[in-house]
């Protein structure tokens, strides 16, 4: 387990960090939060690059900072891989020389993935002899993947790594990211603001908000709470965590089932039991009191009304409804609620207009 | 070849400018990339003093740094004097000190040059360097040094194409004597004043020249290919 609490000033009056969090010895840990926040200076802190005010950083048992007993390890001996946002590969060496920077530097009995390994997991074989400088920036990033992995860390550090690409490159290198983490059995901290590669790699997410954690927990847990600012955002609504069930050739559709009830979805070319993770938007579920017939739409769920909560905008609520164990988060109006006479406890059909798919392979 | 038009005693100047650059740009190397990096990357008192320092040779009229140095480095002065007591080491009047007069000339020429080399590194690198698991040495030698080499190397040309030509300091320092101190532009000067040494100048002129151009260009032509080859071209 990695258990990090850290406090630091930027000059007198500048801005303050004062967070705390734990993350679990294997797994994906997003900190998450706008431009500002404070997430990459966390990493810094961590990885050594930024001396914090007062702070602890401990791994494993092992502290890596502890300014109260006066321990604090140069970058170079905490052995964390980092990869930063802008890759920094050595323009004067090869990709080859670059991935085995770390690796030669490695504490003879570190363990961890071969450097022939590596190279096919991230698929460069075809780059090795090239020069950083005639890479693009997807394949750039897919090089310091590999460095900081080949290092032997005892963690990884992500800094806004896919922050630099375009949307297409970003996609490139996403799945790369992910089988990374399924090849790593080490805590990985992943600093981002973009909610579509917490969905995708995540297991726990780090909420910051100013300088301070504002929550942290499963990844799952803080997208079906509606306190939280992230709440307000378009993309809102709870991940569920399903699995294929079933592909009907003939129907074009896909069955996923989850705990306590099952969707049908577009076709999708995944093999039947692999574990997926899916995003529903609350603005895309519905709520009728009766099942509605003759609608387009192919997911209508029996559910109980929780328990009804503000948005933060005037007109809107969010109602949590409960399928089996499994709960859902429907964006309505006010009005809505009013016509439709809703209160905790009724027994409603929820109407899922689309899902989005985010993670893959979420069983390893 | 040269020995075809060049009298023996251009050639001998020609070999003595040559030799005398070549060991001032040996003797000020190290010193001017180590001052480059305190000047870059140090943060102590004094930095400002010793960036002014570093320049002075640019802007005091050469003869003053012969002078100064005539003063340090003579037979009786506070350095000269037990160089020459316990080591037997005359530097006025001789090739060596053409040579430390023409290092401390050349000098901010690739203290600057060098400097802007390590300017151009970027720290992320070295950052980067460090969480792979590579300490302060390993840091400068395997990175910062190799990015920041274009600098050196063309700070060491402009200081050698500089050094054939150094005159003022050399002068005053070390004198003009043929085939031990008598660099090139010394030897013009001596050919100005003697009668009938028209041609020697104009030969010796020219040469001079042409090896300043050449080397500029040289240093352009390195500087270009190393930024290249980081770039990976």
């Amino acid at each position: 387990m990695l258990e990090v609490d850290l406090a630091h000033r930027y000059g007198a009056e500048g801005f303050a960090l004062d967070v705390a969090f734990t993350a679990p010895a294997d797994g994906v840990t997003a900190l998450f939060g706008p431009s500002g926040s404070g997430k990459s200076s966390v990493l810094a802190a961590i990885a050594g690059l930024l001396r914090p005010d007062r702070g602890r950083v401990v791994l494993g048992g092992a502290a890596m900072l502890d300014t109260q007993r006066g321990v604090a390890l140069a970058p170079e001996a905490r052995r964390c891989g980092v990869v930063f946002q802008d890759a920094r590969l050595f323009p004067h060496m090869s990709v080859a020389t670059n991935l085995r920077f770390g690796l030669r530097r490695a504490p003879a009995g570190a363990m961890g993935p071969g450097f022939e390994e590596v190279v096919a997991l991230l698929g460069i074989e075809a780059l090795l002899a090239r020069r950083p400088a005639k890479l693009s920036g997807g394949e750039r990033q897919r090089v310091a993947l590999g460095r900081a992995l080949l290092s032997r860390p005892r963690m990884l550090l992500m800094d806004e790594p896919l922050a630099a690409l375009d949307a297409a490159r970003r996609a490139e290198v996403l799945p790369f990211i992910a089988r990374l983490r399924d090849a790593a059995r080490i805590p990985i901290l992943y600093v981002t603001h973009a909610l579509d590669e917490v969905d995708a790699l995540a297991d726990r997410m780090v909420l910051m908000e100013d300088g301070r954690v504002r929550a942290a927990d499963t990844v799952e847990a803080i997208a079906a709470r509606t306190d939280l600012p992230l709440a307000a955002r378009r993309d809102a609504g709870v991940l569920l965590p399903c699995q294929v069930a079933a592909h009907d050739g003939a129907r074009g559709l896909t069955r996923l089932d989850f705990a306590g009830g099952a969707l049908l979805v577009p076709m999708r070319g995944d093999a039947v039991g692999t574990a997926l993770r899916l995003r529903l938007r609350a603005r895309d579920v519905a709520v009728a009191l009766s099942r509605p017939e003759g609608v387009s739409m192919q997911n209508i769920l029996p559910a109980t009304l929780a328990s009804i909560s503000e948005t933060g905008a005037p007109h809107e609520v969010f109602l949590r409804l409960a399928v089996g164990p499994s709960v859902l988060l429907a964006r309505v109006t006010r009005d809505s609620v009013a016509r439709l006479g809703l209160a905790p406890g009724m027994e409603i059909w929820a109407l899922v207009k689309s899902v989005t798919f985010d993670r893959t392979e979420l069983g390893r | 070849m040269m020995g075809g038009w060049l009298s023996a005693e251009e050639y001998q100047a020609l070999r003595l400018s040559l030799d005398v650059a070549t060991r001032s740009v040996a003797l000020s190397l190290v010193p001017a990339v180590l001052v480059a990096l305190a000047l870059a990357r140090g943060r102590f008192p004094g930095r400002v003093v010793l960036d002014a320092v570093v320049l002075l040779p640019l802007v005091v009229p050469p003869v003053v740094v012969g002078w100064a140095l005539l003063m340090l480095f003579g037979v009786r002065g506070p350095i000269g004097a037990p160089l020459h007591d316990w080591f037997g080491v005359r530097l006025v009047f001789t090739t060596e000190g053409a040579a430390l007069a023409t290092a401390v000339m050349s000098f901010p020429l690739i203290v600057r040059s060098v400097r802007l080399g390590i300017e151009g590194v970027d720290a992320g690198l070295e950052a980067a360097a460090s969480t792979l698991g590579a300490g302060p040495f390993d840091r400068f030698f395997c990175v910062t040094l190799p990015l920041m080499s274009p600098g050196i190397l063309a700070g060491a040309v402009t200081a050698f194409a500089a050094g054939l030509g150094e005159f003022g300091a050399v002068i005053t320092f070390a004198s003009n004597i043929p085939g031990e101190t008598q660099t090139l532009p010394l030897a013009i000067y001596s050919a100005t004043q003697t009668p009938g040494g028209e041609g020697t100048a104009a030969r010796l002129a020219a040469l001079s020249f042409c090896l300043a151009m050449g080397g500029l260009l040289l240093a352009e032509f390195i500087a270009r290919r190393m930024r290249r080859g980081l770039a990976g071209a």
